[in-house]
């Protein structure tokens, strides 16, 4: 089976999950909705790049027109449209815009005040109930240094102490002054799980389930037992309901419960179940935990065992999120290597993605990606810089459901694109111009007079007087 | 999507540990010190020293040579300052000597006793190229008592040789400082003073103390000039403070950190005092680095400050990332001689690595890299490393793994 077919049916299996709650009387589908509204942007005819779309193509001396907010046209020569901004791209690499499966920006912002040390609700290992976007600080500056880095749209998740942490949400990386107006409209929420090390480390060290692995794998099936009995219990009293008459009138639903919703949002496939999980015999676990219960992994992140059983998540339809070469600091990082992406890739249908889980990494994604392409090819991959720049936009859009609207450069798709001033797969490459839903949010040439970021604007120390 | 998955050698074919009498390296791209380039020249190793370099040398009888084909070779690289050769897995404390918890001012306290040059990441830093590293203690700022003097720091080198003798003294200041004084990092000030006075003045018997003989011994290595004062300091105030404590004790101060070194580079520059900043910082981490930027390197360059790069992590898994954030510097500013000197030439000069290290000089042993091409691109690798005079194996455990999972996955067996 392969990604794309299990992405495929995950989203017929949303459309109708959604319908039956309409039906029911549980809570709307989100009610903290997306405010977010596209900026509006004059059309811009970006002229004569080397374009690498996302999809595995690499289309030379060729032009984009990004009109009301989606990519209107690509090829040789086209004609602008009046009142068109035209890009001079000649010499130049245009990428669809970088999309970070995992970020903790804005839950564990800059400075990392104790205040604003909000990514880990580390009070009970499991706190499905809690949702990531009501941690974000829209404030953090990283979101501007990582728009300067490409990146347009990220996922935020809740930290990984907990065995279920929580919620993620998918934003666009835009300047705003609530979660709210970034929030990706339509995109599903995450569920972020954690395995190994840390909850059996935070928990444990309080003398408290789970303190082993075997402690936190009983955990986790505890959960979807119950989730599993909270959807049969919401199915009972929709048949009852439908049944009419007085078994509809005494028919009592059950109980609202905030985690268990998320539970069975997962189970049911409209919530993508996102796994921090480093090593390939606890994936292995996670797998046949998912079959026990019936919900779909979207994907591993950090992973930094997947090589191990790269041909395993491929045949299971699971996308490895990796660091380029992070490992070492601690044991389930110990096997960490730097051709894990490239090897992830390798497999039949792999489904390699490069993600950050870092405030510095996330500025610098291309890098990352640049990093494992050289290792792949060292190690005698034939891997097309084409095809590696999906990595890093069209796999994690796959993974987050978001690879209809955004995630690569085709005709009716987000205007998310970013222009290079070389090669991307280099230390010395920059941005130049970097387009969210067609208007510019980042332009090298004119860098903004202020900061973004409310926190520093008019801040003394960044009058200092450059020598 | 097909692959040919065939593994590449990509490391040259040469004898490993005891070298064919003569290399030579042909028509290479060769970087000698402070960044400075020689193109299609020759490296001419004998007996494991540097016998010549330049564009044209004498290739002795039965020297075996090697056509680089434009593949560069520069000095080893320089690995940061941290934890490489003393922490083994970060999160597992038996394997972490990284930090120390010592509640009374010890300034003799030496990390090398605990360097292991077995260990793995020293393997992999080797590996991609890392010759030599400053290793520094971590004063730990969840305990109170007084670390603001953290002990000292020594080169180690990746060669499997014993750390030499300490080549600098390391100070914790700012709000680093602050939770190891009292909560106050003005207090910090008052811990440094009171121990040099103490080893100015050392007291007669029956006279309160808060140095051992041998703690004085050491601070007095610094008011001699003999030790250089690395101290970790970021908020440009802070800085200023440091600059007016090392002219009043008369020592000899280097920065570490310095996030907002940029606003005072005039005055860094004036006192000649270098700056060892990290070159992928771009946020404002704490209240310390508001004036955080990447272009801290670029600008400390145009003020004519000496700069060297570490990465603010003490991770001695990233030793092997720094080449990058010199790349970055590049990027954003900073001429390529001296971002490369900041990973080389300069660590090495400012913390007295010796003569081998920092540059490629004829006569010296040779700590040298071959790359397929610019040090400072990520796409770049190691194709030969020598150190004190030997080529390395490239082999590592991380190969290792490489190798048996890429052969299982070629039989679709990876699972």
């Amino acid at each position: 089976m392969t990604a794309n077919r299990v992405l495929g049916s995950r989203l017929t299996v949303l459309v109708a999950a959604s319908f039956v709650s309409l039906l029911a009387h549980a809570a709307p589908s989100d009610p903290y909705p997306s405010t977010y509204a596209a900026a509006t942007a004059a059309p811009v005819l970006i002229h004569g790049a080397t374009v690498l779309t996302g999809t595995g193509e690499r289309l030379e001396d060729t032009d984009i027109l990004l009109k009301d907010g989606v990519i209107a046209a690509i090829g040789p020569h086209l004609a602008a449209p009046e009142g068109a901004t035209l890009v001079d791209a000649r010499g130049r690499t245009v990428t669809p815009g970088i999309i970070d499966i995992h970020s903790h920006l804005g839950v564990y912002p800059s400075p990392a005040v104790s205040s604003l040390s909000d990514g880990n609700e580390a009070t009970a290992p499991v706190t499905a109930n809690v949702w990531a976007e009501h941690s974000i600080w829209p404030n953090d500056p990283g979101f501007e240094r990582a728009v300067e880095g490409g990146v347009t749209s990220l996922e935020i998740l809740p930290g990984s102490a907990n065995l279920i942490g929580g919620r993620g949400v998918v934003v666009k990386n835009v300047p705003a002054v609530t979660y709210q107006a970034m929030k990706f409209p339509g995109a599903p929420h995450g569920l972020k799980m954690a395995c190994g090390e840390n909850p059996k480390r935070v928990y444990g060290g309080h003398n408290q389930a789970p303190s082993t692995r075997m402690g936190n794998v009983a955990g986790y099936r505890a959960q979807w037992i119950e989730a599993k009995d909270y959807l049969r219990d919401q199915a009972d009293y929709e048949a009852k309901i439908r049944a009419g008459g007085k078994e509809a009138q005494d028919a009592k639903p059950p109980k609202r419960d905030l985690r268990l919703e998320t539970l069975a949002g997962a189970l049911k496939g409209d919530i993508r179940v996102q796994i921090h999980c480093y090593r390939a015999d606890e994936m292995a676990t996670m797998i046949d935990m998912s079959k026990e219960f019936g919900f779909h992994i979207s994907a591993f992140h950090h992973a930094t065992e997947a090589y191990k059983i790269a041909n395993r998540l491929a045949e299971n339809g699971i996308c490895a999120a990796m660091w380029a070469d992070w490992w070492g600091f601690k044991m389930e990082s110990f096997d960490g290597i730097q051709e894990n992406i490239a090897l992830v890739d390798a497999a039949p249908n792999g489904c390699a993605i490069v993600h950050s889980d870092s405030e510095e990494g996330i500025q610098r994604l291309n890098q990352e990606a640049a990093k494992a392409l050289a290792r792949g090819r060292a190690m005698g991959l034939d891997i097309p810089a084409e095809r590696a720049v999906g990595w890093i936009t069209l796999n994690p859009a796959k993974a987050l459901g978001i690879a209809d609207r955004t995630g690569s450069l085709e005709l009716g798709k987000m205007a998310d694109v970013v222009v290079w001033n070389r090669d991307p797969f280099s230390s010395y490459a920059l941005t130049e111009q970097v387009y969210i839903d067609g208007a510019l949010q980042f332009d090298r040439a004119h860098p903004h007079t202020t900061p973004r970021s409310d926190f520093l604007l008019g801040q003394p120390a960044l009058r200092g007087e450059a020598p | 999507m097909k692959h040919a998955l065939t593994l590449l050698v990509t490391a040259l074919s040469l004898p490993v540990g005891t070298q064919a009498d003569t290399t030579v390296y042909q028509h290479a791209h060769v970087v000698t010190a402070n960044g400075l380039s020689q193109t299609d020249a020759s490296v001419v190793i004998t007996d494991g020293r540097v016998r010549a370099i330049g564009n044209t040398v004498q290739i002795p009888a039965g020297a075996h040579v090697v056509d680089l084909q434009g593949h560069w070779i520069t000095p080893a690289l320089f690995g940061g300052v941290g934890a490489l050769g003393v922490i083994e897995i970060s999160g597992e404390h038996d394997t972490n000597d990284g930090s120390l918890n010592l509640g009374s001012v010890r300034p003799e306290f030496d990390p090398a006793l605990a360097f292991n040059p077995d260990s793995e990441p020293v393997e992999i830093a080797r590996v991609e190229g890392v010759g030599f590293a400053l290793l520094a203690s971590h004063p730990d700022g969840h305990i109170d008592g007084g670390n603001v003097i953290a002990g000292v720091a020594d080169i180690v080198t990746l060669d499997g040789a014993t750390p030499q003798a300490p080549t600098a003294l390391v100070v914790e200041l700012g709000h680093g400082g602050a939770a190891l004084a009292g909560e106050n990092r003005a207090a910090a000030f008052l811990v440094l003073t009171d121990a040099f006075e103490e080893a100015r003045h050392p007291p007669r018997p029956g006279e309160p103390r808060r140095l051992t003989d041998a703690g004085r011994a050491t601070l007095n290595q610094v008011l001699a000039g003999k030790l250089p004062v690395l101290f970790n300091v970021d908020r440009a105030s802070d800085i200023r403070a440091v600059l007016r404590f090392a002219a009043a004790q008369k020592i000899r101060a280097i920065i570490g950190g310095g996030a907002e070194a940029w606003r005072v580079a005039r005055e860094l520059a004036a006192a000649k005092v270098p700056v060892i900043i990290d070159p992928l910082e771009a946020l404002p981490a704490d209240f310390d680095r508001l004036a955080t930027t990447l272009e801290n390197g670029a600008r400390l360059e145009r003020a004519g400050v000496t700069v060297a790069f570490s990465l603010r992590s003490d991770s001695p898994h990233e030793a092997r990332k720094l080449r990058q954030g010199a790349g970055n510097a590049v990027a954003h500013g900073m001429s390529w001689n001296k971002a490369f000197a900041a990973i080389t030439t300069v660590p090495a000069s400012i913390f007295a690595a010796g003569p081998a290290f920092g540059g490629i000089a004829v006569g010296e042993k040779a700590n040298l890299v071959v790359w397929t091409a610019d040090p400072l691109e990520v796409t770049s690798l190691v194709e030969a490393a020598w150190l004190n005079g030997e080529s390395r194996s490239l082999a590592t455990r991380q190969t290792a793994l490489r190798d048996r999972y890429l052969d299982k996955l070629r039989h679709g067996a990876a699972r």
